[in-house]
């Protein structure tokens, strides 16, 4: 944690230094060559003024104004010399030699003493500009520098004090790292501590700010909500599982152990106690079976092959597997799936899903018709309410296709489902007798609810009025032309 | 006929030894992959009951090599993985046929009594006879004692399934699987339905009844002893 604030720091400092830097000589460099163009061009026009005054009133005329203006305060540099490099007149003690024989704007900065000064040696820099006028006669104009040099170390000062500064808002910022931001993650970190330790219901601080972190713990937390929901499920489901294959294995046992302690049983007691064995395995083997195909189901979520299915064509098959059964029952299965509907999907699932629906509608379907018709007070006093109750069971299957999807339902005349009950039954082992005695694991609609979220299809469970309709609608799967011609 | 079973679990083993031989069969064990292999190389047997998952070998790798080294013979893989996928890789490493575990006894032994007569060259017939009944499966009709029977397409693929392995016991689960072409359990007693129709159109009115449940395992069309 303290590396990660100190790198972080580190990073931000050079950041900043080579920045600043960058802007800092940027604009010295600028602002002398700005100068140096300035001071160059006043230098030129006090050149033309001294020229035209020499014209006007000759070498003795230059001379007076240049006396003249040199005893100004903070003047300009001027020197005149004749043909072999004497003084003349001007304001500058000593030069470099090769100066005056220079012309016109000299490159680079000139050394020079200046004349009248309290201490000779004393020197300055310039920047001059050299003219031959007539007879060997040389005039030199300048501007001194040193105005520019003071700039300059102006500059240089304030480098080395944001130096300075950077480093100590690296510092600044560093503290500021480790002592908020990582402190909140600290906070994250104890909060994670805790719900690995088991204590589901605790959540991630979220504080005011709405910052990164806070969106963070926010989604954080509805993970975490959906897991102890999953959790919650579990336990739910394990209790169940609990009840649905210890309650038979119990029964099993019992049976084997009376069997056994029986002083008078004889071969024909022993070889039913064994059937009836048998008979419970088989029973524990399928609801077994059913569990581990519906977690399969969920764990693979996307792995599963999925190939393009005219679940139409899939339906019926189901449909005409089922229609004897659903016969011999005194009921009446009907389907319609006169077009093909492609789907991406998976068959074996498929077809799975929609044995586990027809089975469904029909035990609950046929069971209900018989129970109505067998309630005495209704036939007796109500003629209306007998011409309206169900001569029979009936269960439709439809497959069609709305809005680029295609919606697989199963209806039937059954007692239907209450509506806060309607996303229960697709939890595993939920009945909704809460006896249980009636046949069945319970795990049918799991399997169907698994299937489906496996295709990403939506379920929806609505009234038949009456009776359930179950409607799962799948994507369509895209036209694929080559094998539309194939098949 | 003389099998071959390899499987590590030596109890399961011993049971399956002791039902194979009441039911008239000759029987090798073999409790790892290595020693499993073995035999199949050395020996020649009618059909191989192999277990998927065994100590030092895995059961496939066994099948595939015994399948490049030239080796026909019908294999019956066991396994307690038993998803659509787990059946596609073990026939496609060479399994004729594919059983998950816990299975009935009854079960394993109609599939190895199948799939062992099923290598005999008569598959090719065009025409299928049981006593008076006949099948003709390039014109697709039916006739019992002369008289035409007329079958819906899925009765009629049933019936030929059945004639196909006349004389044999084949479970429920087998004719979901071969004539329906589904590897789950239906919960619903479906194939009772279908075959009580069939039984109908070709038995009612003919002596003798030809399609016979066989209690605990499944049914079978033959001539009564």
């Amino acid at each position: 944690m303290r590396t990660t604030a100190f790198k972080l720091s580190a990073i931000y400092l050079i950041i900043f230094s080579i920045f600043a830097t960058f802007l800092i000589v940027y604009i010295a460099f600028n602002t002398q060559v700005l100068m140096t163009r300035q001071l160059n061009a006043t230098i030129q026009l006090e050149v033309r003024g001294l020229v035209e005054r020499y014209r006007a009133g000759g070498l003795s005329e230059l001379v007076k104004v240049i006396e003249d203006r040199s005893r100004r305060p903070g003047a300009s540099l001027y020197l005149v010399t004749d043909f072999r490099g004497h003084y003349v007149a001007g304001n500058v003690a000593a030069l470099p030699k090769w100066v005056m024989e220079k012309r016109g704007a000299v490159d680079q900065a000139v050394i020079y003493q200046r004349l009248g000064d309290v201490d000779q040696r004393k020197q300055y820099k310039a920047v001059v500009n050299v003219y031959e006028t007539f007879g060997g006669y040389r005039l030199l104009v300048g501007r001194d520098i040193g105005e520019r040099e003071t700039f300059r170390e102006v500059v240089e000062q304030a480098f080395i004090v944001s130096g300075i500064l950077l480093v100590f808002l690296a510092l600044l910022a560093w503290l500021f790292v480790s002592r908020k931001v990582l402190n909140r993650i600290d906070m994250i970190a104890v909060a994670s501590r805790h719900i690995m330790a088991g204590q589901l219901d605790e959540r991630l601080p979220v504080t005011q700010a709405g910052d990164e972190f806070d969106r963070l713990s926010d989604s954080l937390n509805v993970m975490l909500s959906r897991i102890e929901g999953l959790m919650h499920g579990l336990k739910e489901v394990s209790d169940n599982i609990a009840h649905d294959l210890k309650t038979p294995l119990t029964r099993l046992r019992n049976r084997v152990e009376v069997t056994l302690a029986s002083e008078e049983a004889d071969s024909q007691t022993y070889r039913q106690a064994l059937e009836q064995t048998l008979e419970e395995s088989e029973t524990l083997i399928r609801t077994f079976d059913a569990l581990l195909r519906i977690a399969r189901v969920e764990a693979k979520s996307t792995q599963i092959e999925k190939i393009k299915l005219d679940i139409g064509a899939i339906a019926a098959d189901m449909a005409e597997l089922y229609e004897p059964v659903a016969e011999d029952e005194g009921a009446l299965l009907t389907w319609d799936a006169t077009s093909s509907q492609y789907i991406d999907g998976n068959r074996e699932l498929i077809s799975q899903a929609i044995a586990n629906l027809i089975d469904n509608a029909l035990k609950y379907a046929v069971r209900h018709v018989a129970e109505q018709r067998q309630t005495p007070d209704v036939t007796d006093q109500d003629q209306a309410a007998e011409a309206s109750l169900p001569e029979q069971a009936k269960i439709h299957i439809s497959v069609m296709s709305k809005a680029s999807q295609v919606i697989l339902s199963v209806s039937d005349n059954g007692p239907g489902i209450a509506k806060n009950d309607r996303q229960r039954v697709l939890q595993r082992f939920i009945r909704l007798d809460k006896s249980r005695n009636q046949p069945g694991s319970g795990l049918g609609l799991s399997l169907v609810n698994a299937v489906a979220s496996l295709h990403e299809a939506n379920i929806q469970l609505d009234d038949n009025e009456p009776g359930l309709i179950f409607s799962i609608s799948f994507a369509q799967a895209l036209p694929d032309q080559q094998q539309e011609q194939d098949s | 006929m003389h099998i071959l079973i390899i499987e590590d679990d030596t109890e399961a083993a011993a049971y399956l030894v002791k039902g194979l031989k009441e039911a008239g069969h000759a029987c090798d064990h073999a409790a790892d992959g290595d020693e499993g292999y073995k035999l199949a190389a050395s020996h020649s047997y009618d059909v191989m009951i192999v277990d998927r998952m065994l100590p030092k070998r895995d059961g496939l790798s066994i099948i595939e090599q015994r399948r490049t080294e030239g080796d026909e013979t019908p294999v019956l893989i066991l396994s307690a993985l038993g998803e659509v996928d787990d059946r596609v890789t073990g026939l496609r490493a060479g399994g004729d046929d594919y059983l998950t575990k816990p299975y009935a006894f009854s079960e394993l032994l109609a599939r190895i009594e199948v799939m062992a007569r099923r290598r005999s060259p008569s598959e090719v017939a065009t025409t299928y006879r049981l006593a008076d009944l006949e099948l003709d499966r390039l014109a697709h009709t039916v006739k019992r004692a002369g008289e035409q029977i007329i079958l819906q397409p899925r009765e009629f693929r049933l019936l030929e399934y059945l004639m196909k392995n006349a004389g044999q016991v084949v479970t429920r689960t087998m004719l979901l699987e071969n004539v329906w072409d589904y590897h789950f359990d239906p919960q619903t007693n479906v194939i009772d339905v279908h075959i009580s129709r069939l039984r109908a159109k070709i038995d009612k009115g003919f002596e003798p009844a030809l399609l016979q449940t066989i209690r605990g395992s499944g049914y079978s069309l033959r001539e009564p002893d």
